[in-house]
């Protein structure tokens, strides 16, 4: 008997037991169900929801290889021990970090949403697939795990199980779980330490009273914000060559993937480019006013307003944020007029945000929250203009 | 005059299995069912009982609630079988048909000058007012109710759709006939659509109407589609639609003055051996009509198209709203990591990894797996791509689901039939019935405001 068949089996065998949808998950991800269609068309797209899930892990994965490799770069660059970019001992450095981040989140993650569905006795959702892998790409390299778990957790359940799951939750999942690890662990979260593998030990080491050098591991928005010199040019950023998350720093990998996400038309292009003619305009507005010397040197916001307005794309996670979870669809706007405006919205209130918070240099986690929050209210305005035509139509009709 | 209507939000999907333009010989059909089920939402009081005769024409059952409606019989014959299902709810009703067929009299009468009444209560006692569908609702039309206009479409663009141009060639006539009798029965126009890229349509030629050349993908075939292009329909508003091949009955009711349900359907789909063109009638008992035509046994076999048609299976027969038999395979199969692999031999409407965009010409064998689980509605903005009517389909969707009746009235419930829906429900990822919740919402808002 087939492997095949002894799966059938099992699960008709076991169909009405408390456990069955943990086993569907991963006889699912095996093979695909042999349900026919019982009502409506007879016929279907190829398309499911696994599949559009893993297209857009796919287009996280080089993100991912990249983060690796930056994070053990930048740790032996800070360590005074140069190594090449493309080197084994950067990777191995940066697996040993990276990687326990990746399977804290999934595992912690995927036992909630296993949790939920036995409980609930529904199928195992996909969406955690995508937070998931989003997860440890947005959290400082040095994040311990046992924080990264408490705030999966309350992601997870907070963010989208108390609204019935995938499908129905207002905020993103995983900018919850990082929104939850910078407003309960902001002393830890919002420092220079985080940003470089192992400069939160040596700055312990030495508060214990080792006599070693201290290490500032200052991503370039914090630079920016404190009006110090920038340490990395526009390409090194450009590249990615720069601290910051995990998986925010090579713009160009999240061109590429944006551009394949695209393509495969998984993401909506709109949000995408809406986001960041949004971003252009506040950053465009807030060079003109420091042109027109509103804004002079002595202000706290000069070094992070002068700074060109396209330049804004390259640096923190605003192109990360825009092209993986702006385009979001559950949380986010669902019409496509409002795609537009909900776009527009998160790149210019991003960059205005990453000038004026004094607390934390980067506005796009919070700019997308607050839009995810709005989104149902653009939406709404947007079929109320449908509703006023339908109206306006009768009208004409009836006078 | 002809104007041209664009489509451009849609989708072709192509099918192996066309029909070719050759009309065969149907086998000789003994049983023939009537199904009351076909007629959505009417309540149904049958007349007649097992072993009762009956001719070609006469009542099996009529409307509880408009008693002058009747459900007639397609055939001459015996009722051999009355089958119940819950609480005694009539679901089909068997006839054995005579060899020589003998028809009930309505008498023969040119339509033209006839008043209103009388045209409408000769359709209602031959039968034929089943085939005047109203919307809003998607059902049979209330006689006491005038349309603002009716809308025909001739082109059908459903996958593996028959070609009127082809099937009605010789039954111009009746035709005629058909629409002499229904520009009584409203105030406003007839509209018909025809294909655009039809030089010398035989529906040109047609009086008492407003041709349409409609070009574009499935759904520009769909009356919805023409409705809201020419005479959107708002509340309070009736409009009326009928299926091609159905005004060829109402037609040679008044030409001959019987009732003859005869249809010439398409037989297609890729387990078809050899698809193309039979004559039948409605009920037709589609074991003795597929006899020998089949490639395999595990088939769905559908009354009607891929995308709205019954699941009738092989012991079925053919509905009352249908010109097409389809025949493809059943898809009750694992396949091994389907949701990871490349596929190139399935439809899509992304490229994640599905291959059938760079394959515009190439014709489909899809079989009837979902290709994945059911899911809460995820991914937005597909629907619309496929989706050419001013509405906003999730939105209304949802609102079915969640049964507000001002939101349903407000967004275009009135607008809409479930098979508006059935591209929709094609390309969705979460696989959710979208037809059947579109039924549900309006059985809903039929029996709340009415």
């Amino acid at each position: 008997m087939g492997l095949k068949k002894q799966f059938h089996n099992f699960k008709e065998k076991h169909k009405d037991k408390k456990w069955i949808p943990a086993f569907n998950a991963f006889h699912t991800f095996l093979y695909t169900p042999n349900e026919t269609t019982h009502s409506g068309s007879h016929i279907r797209a190829v398309d499911d929801l696994k599949r559009t899930m893993n297209m857009v892990i796919l287009a996280m994965v080089p993100c991912l290889i990249f983060g690796i490799f930056n994070a053990g770069y930048h740790h032996y660059q800070a360590f005074g021990e140069p190594v090449p970019f493309l080197s084994y001992q950067a990777f191995l450095h940066g697996a040993v970090k990276v990687i326990p981040l990746v399977v804290v989140s999934y595992g912690v993650g995927l036992l909630v949403e296993f949790l939920f569905a036995v409980v609930k006795g529904h199928e195992v959702e996909e969406g955690y697939l995508v937070t998931g892998m989003l997860v440890p790409l947005i959290v400082p390299i040095d994040t311990p795990l046992w924080m990264l778990a408490i705030a999966v957790v309350f992601g997870v359940v907070v963010g989208k199980e108390v609204f019935g799951g995938t499908g129905m939750n207002i905020l993103n999942p995983a900018l919850t779980v990082r929104a939850f690890l910078f407003f309960a662990y902001p002393t830890w979260m919002t420092g220079d330490k985080v940003w470089i593998s192992g400069v939160v030990d040596r700055t312990n080491q030495i508060a214990k009273g080792a006599q070693l050098d201290a290490i500032s591991g200052e991503t370039i928005l914090g630079g920016l914000a404190q009006n110090a010199p920038l340490d990395y040019s526009m390409l090194d950023a450009f590249l990615g060559f720069i601290p910051g998350s995990v998986g925010e720093t090579s713009t160009l990998l999240i061109i590429l993937a944006a551009l394949f996400l695209i393509y495969t038309k998984i993401a909506s292009w709109r949000i995408m480019l809406s986001a960041v003619l949004g971003a252009l305009t506040m950053g465009f507005v807030f060079n003109k006013l420091v042109a027109l010397e509103v804004i002079t040197q002595t202000s706290n916001f000069y070094s992070l307003m002068s700074i060109t307005f396209w330049h804004h794309l390259f640096i923190g996670g605003l192109a990360f944020g825009i092209v993986f979870m702006a385009t979001d669809p559950v949380s986010g706007s669902q019409t496509n007029k409002g795609k537009w405006i909900y776009g527009f919205l998160i790149g210019f209130i991003g960059i205005l945000i990453r000038v004026f918070n004094p607390a934390y240099p980067e506005g796009i986690m919070l700019s997308i929250l607050l839009m995810n929050v709005f989104a149902p209210t653009i939406d709404h305005y947007v079929i109320q203009g449908n509703i006023k035509k339908r109206l306006k139509r009768l009208k004409v009709k009836t006078s | 005059m002809s104007k041209l209507i664009r489509v451009s939000k849609g989708l072709d999907i192509k099918l192996k299995g066309a029909a070719k333009k050759v009309i065969n010989e149907s086998p000789m059909i003994e049983f023939f069912t009537v199904k009351p089920s076909d007629f959505h939402s009417i309540k149904t009081k049958l007349v007649k009982k097992t072993g009762d005769l009956v001719k070609a024409g006469e009542a099996i059952f009529y409307n509880k609630e408009c008693e002058e409606m009747k459900f007639v019989s397609p055939v001459s014959g015996e009722v051999v079988e009355v089958v119940y299902g819950e609480r005694r709810k009539v679901l089909e009703v068997k006839i054995k048909a005579d060899e020589d067929q003998s028809y009930l009299d309505f008498g023969r009468v040119n339509p033209v000058g006839l008043p209103e009444k009388e045209v409408i209560s000769r359709l209602l006692e031959s039968g034929c007012w089943t085939f005047i569908k109203q919307r809003p609702y998607d059902i049979i039309a209330d006689p006491s109710k005038k349309p603002k206009s009716i809308f025909i479409s001739m082109h059908g663009t459903a996958p593996l759709a028959p070609s009127y141009e082809f099937v009605l060639e010789d039954k111009m006539r009746a035709v005629q006939a058909a629409l002499n009798a229904l520009s009584i029965l409203t105030d406003g126009e007839i509209h018909i659509a025809i294909n655009h890229r039809k030089k010398h349509s035989i529906f040109k030629d047609l009086h008492y109407v407003n041709i349409h050349k409609v070009s574009g993908p499935h759904p520009s075939g769909n009356v919805s589609t023409l409705i809201s292009k020419i005479d959107p329909i708002n509340k309070g508003e009736v409009v009326w639609t009928i299926q091609p091949q159905d005004l060829v009955i109402i037609g040679e009711l008044f030409l001959s003055g019987k009732y003859q349900a005869e249809k010439t359907i398409a037989i297609t789909g890729a387990m078809v051996k050899e698809p193309c063109y039979y004559t039948t009638k409605i009920g037709a008992s589609l074991e003795t009509l597929l006899k020998g035509k089949l490639t395999g046994a595990n088939a769905r076999v559908i009354s009607g198209n891929v995308l709205t048609g019954n699941n009738e299976g092989i012991k079925g027969s053919l509905r009352h709203y249908h010109d097409a038999i389809t025949v493809i395979p059943e898809g009750d199969d694992y396949e091994i990591f389907g949701w990871l692999k490349p596929v190139a031999n399935k439809v899509s409407i992304t490229r994640s990894f599905t291959f059938s965009w760079l394959f515009p010409k190439r014709k489909f064998n899809l079989n009837t797996n979902t290709n994945g689980e059911e899911r809460a509605f995820v991914i937005t903005g597909h629907y619309e791509k496929v989706f050419p009517l001013d509405i906003y389909p999730m939105q209304l969707l949802k609102s079915c689901l969640y049964e507000d009746l001002d939101e349903m009235e407000s967004i275009g419930m009135y607008e809409v039939a479930p098979e508006d829906f059935a591209l929709t429900e094609f390309v969705c990822i979460s696989k959710q019935p979208h037809q059947e919740i579109v039924r549900k919402g309006l059985d809903l808002m039929l029996k709340e405001i009415g």
